[in-house]
């Protein structure tokens, strides 16, 4: 009895959970390339999880299944205990904007908006109208990230560590579990890179949000609470 | 942002507006397009109706007749014909049988909106030495006058026929030295003669009609031309003048009456008429045509542009059909916005050319004709084009794959 309320109570405390999940690419051509093998990962709520490996590794395909953006070829991924499997493109579309936040390296903030309707953007896309109550908590997110005085800026008109600041903004805009960092720093300068990992460890230790942070800086690796590193589509322990 | 406009909305139009240059030069081409549409349409139509007014205002849609008198072979007996070669005969001016009752057939007809029996004879009138043989058309004023405008052709005296007026054509009065006021001698073939008191001159715009018109009230003509009570055509106007000959051909078919439609007698006219529609029609089709692939160009080339925003929005939770219908809003704005501007061309293109365009007696070439629904159903054309062509690149949009956009 005593197990079986242990078990759950781990159940409940995973918010992912990948068992021998394999990708590989051109499967029945004679090209077939499998770039991840039998993975087996487990993140808690509230952990902040470095991802390391080199070039070629295997580490955004991973992200990018985690991410529910691609699928694997075989194995199980859960969220938050639910198998992904079965779930159909609108349901992982719908997991993904409520569990799921992406910070990217490239491409952060969509240009032809200001950084306020940036963050506001994943609650409007649920929502389906602007309102006064999302406009508050984009706002209050921007206050969150330092940036509350450039909300009303076109994206294109600040820094490469404002942008990135307010993805984490928009990142943390549906209150998600899991939070998707690719090389959120990789663009930036150390004080940038600096600033920005900051500001997400404060937000996992301020709200438990989890983070999976891709990055190749060992530094920034060794403030999170794990480290886990991919060589040649393999997790090496 | 505008609290009222839905998510899409809000994309679609930020990312038009983003993309200002692309968005300016396709919306200069769809405007140039619906002007043209708006130019040819609204010109055509007065050109048409101009013309229409010109023909059917001057003569029944359809006339119906006394069918045409045949000789028939003498027979022997059963099968064995006496003489097979008959000559046609001469066609004598007889009554249509039965008239009333077919007249008030056709009055119940919900296609026919006027009809008017009439009595046709070739009479002569004299004046002092001066004498013509013209055609006496005898018509009850009510309901003729509802087929052709005999009143708007007026160009002295007024529309009246009691029993002893007549109307004539102008050329005719210039003929006879005649005038408003001015007794005319009409004579019938058989002898018949009566004085009748010029009311009024018409111009029905063709010489040899103006010098042959003459029209008088039913009942002195029918007495002139010794028919009493009888009428030789039904004059008729239906509402969709396009339908004439069908309807001519159904009523020749349920009634013992030759039924001859404006589409028949002016055949030529018909035909230019026709082809001016089959050409405008085909200009839109092309002028369509080229938007709607103008709207596709672009709005590819905007996906491709947008790839990695889309991949972003699809990682955020925007679903497939969000992002198609971001890209076919930005197709029937620009479809919709384009008319606009087009709609505005177009009529100053039109103004501009009717105040340019004249006949040689300095009137209008046609009519202003500015109709609302052709606004309208312009708008809707444009806005239908706009969305169908946005449909294959919002498709492509919405497919994409949300890993590969973002990595671009």
């Amino acid at each position: 009895m005593a197990n079986r309320e242990e078990d759950a109570s781990q159940k409940a405390s995973e918010i992912l959970k990948l068992e021998r999940v394999c990708k590989a690419y051109n499967v029945g051509l004679p090209t077939e390339t499998e770039v991840l093998h039998d993975i087996d990962l487990k993140l808690d709520h509230g952990e902040f999880l470095a991802l390391m490996g080199p070039s070629g590794s295997g580490k955004s395909t991973l992200l990018n299944i985690v991410g529910l953006l691609d699928r694997p070829t075989s194995g199980r991924l859960l969220i938050k205990g639910r198998d992904t499997a079965a779930l159909g493109d609108a349901e992982i579309t719908r997991l993904r904007g409520h569990t799921i936040g992406f910070v990217f390296q490239y491409h952060l903030l969509i240009s032809a908006f200001t950084a306020r309707e940036n963050v506001m953007m994943p609650m409007l896309a649920d929502r389906g109208f602007p309102s006064a109550e999302i406009e508050a908590r984009a706002n209050r997110l921007l206050g969150q990230v330092g940036l509350e005085k450039f909300a009303g800026n076109l994206a294109n008109n600040m820094s490469g560590g404002q942008q990135q600041r307010v993805a984490v903004a928009r990142a943390l805009a549906m209150n998600p579990d899991l939070v998707l960092a690719d090389e959120p720093t990789g663009n930036l300068d150390t004080r940038s890179a600096d600033a920005v990992f900051e500001l997400m460890r404060q937000v996992n230790r301020d709200s438990g949000t989890s983070f999976l942070l891709v990055t190749h800086n060992m530094d920034l690796a060794r403030r999170c609470d794990r480290i886990i590193e991919v060589v040649d589509g393999r997790i090496r322990a | 942002m505008n609290r009222w406009l839905p998510f899409e909305w809000i994309m679609a139009v930020r990312f038009l507006r983003e993309g200002r240059l692309q968005t300016i030069f396709i919306i200069g081409g769809i405007s140039i397009g619906v002007a043209v549409i708006v130019f040819m349409s609204a010109m055509l139509a007065g050109l048409q109706a101009n013309f229409i007014k010109r023909v059917l205002t001057s003569q029944p849609q359809i006339q119906l007749l006394a069918p045409d008198q045949v000789a028939r072979p003498l027979r022997k007996g059963a099968g064995e014909l006496e003489d097979a070669l008959v000559q046609r005969p001469s066609q004598r001016v007889i009554s249509i049988d039965q008239w009333p009752k077919i007249a008030s057939q056709m009055r119940a007809m919900p296609e026919v909106t006027a009809v008017s029996p009439t009595i046709l004879g070739s009479v002569l009138v004299v004046r002092g030495d001066a004498s013509r043989s013209v055609t006496l058309s005898g018509v009850e004023p009510d309901s003729y006058f509802k087929i052709v405008k005999v009143p708007d052709y007026i160009v002295a005296g007024e529309p009246r026929l009691t029993s002893e007026d007549i109307i004539i054509g102008i050329e005719l009065a210039k003929d006879l030295g005649a005038t408003v006021g001015d007794k005319l001698n009409v004579r019938a073939a058989s002898g018949a003669t009566r004085v009748l008191t010029i009311s009024g001159l018409v111009d029905l715009g063709n010489k040899g009609v103006n010098q042959r018109i003459c029209y008088a009230a039913l009942r002195t003509a029918q007495s002139l031309l010794g028919m009493i009570g009888g009428v030789t055509t039904i004059d008729i106007t239906v509402t969709d003048i396009y339908a004439a000959e069908e309807i001519a051909q159904r009523i020749q078919a349920a009634n013992a009456v030759e039924a001859d439609s404006w589409i028949k007698t002016n055949a030529q006219f018909f035909t230019a008429v026709q082809a001016q529609q089959n050409t405008n029609t085909l200009i839109r089709l092309f002028v369509g045509l080229s938007v709607a692939f103008g709207i596709a160009a672009v709005l590819v080339v905007s996906v491709i542009q947008r790839s990695k925003d889309i991949g972003i929005l699809r990682a955020m939770g925007t679903s497939r059909g969000q992002v198609l219908r971001v890209f076919l809003v930005q197709g029937g704005l620009l479809g919709f916005v384009g008319s606009l501007f087009g709609a505005v061309m177009g009529v100053f293109a039109l103004v501009y050319w009717h105040s340019l365009a004249r006949q040689a007696d300095g009137t209008e070439l046609f009519p202003l004709m500015l109709e609302r629904s052709l606004f309208i159903y312009t708008a809707l054309l444009a806005t239908i084009t706009g969305l169908l062509a946005a449909m294959a690149p919002a498709v492509r949009a919405a497919k994409l794959d949300p890993v590969v956009a973002i990595r671009g």
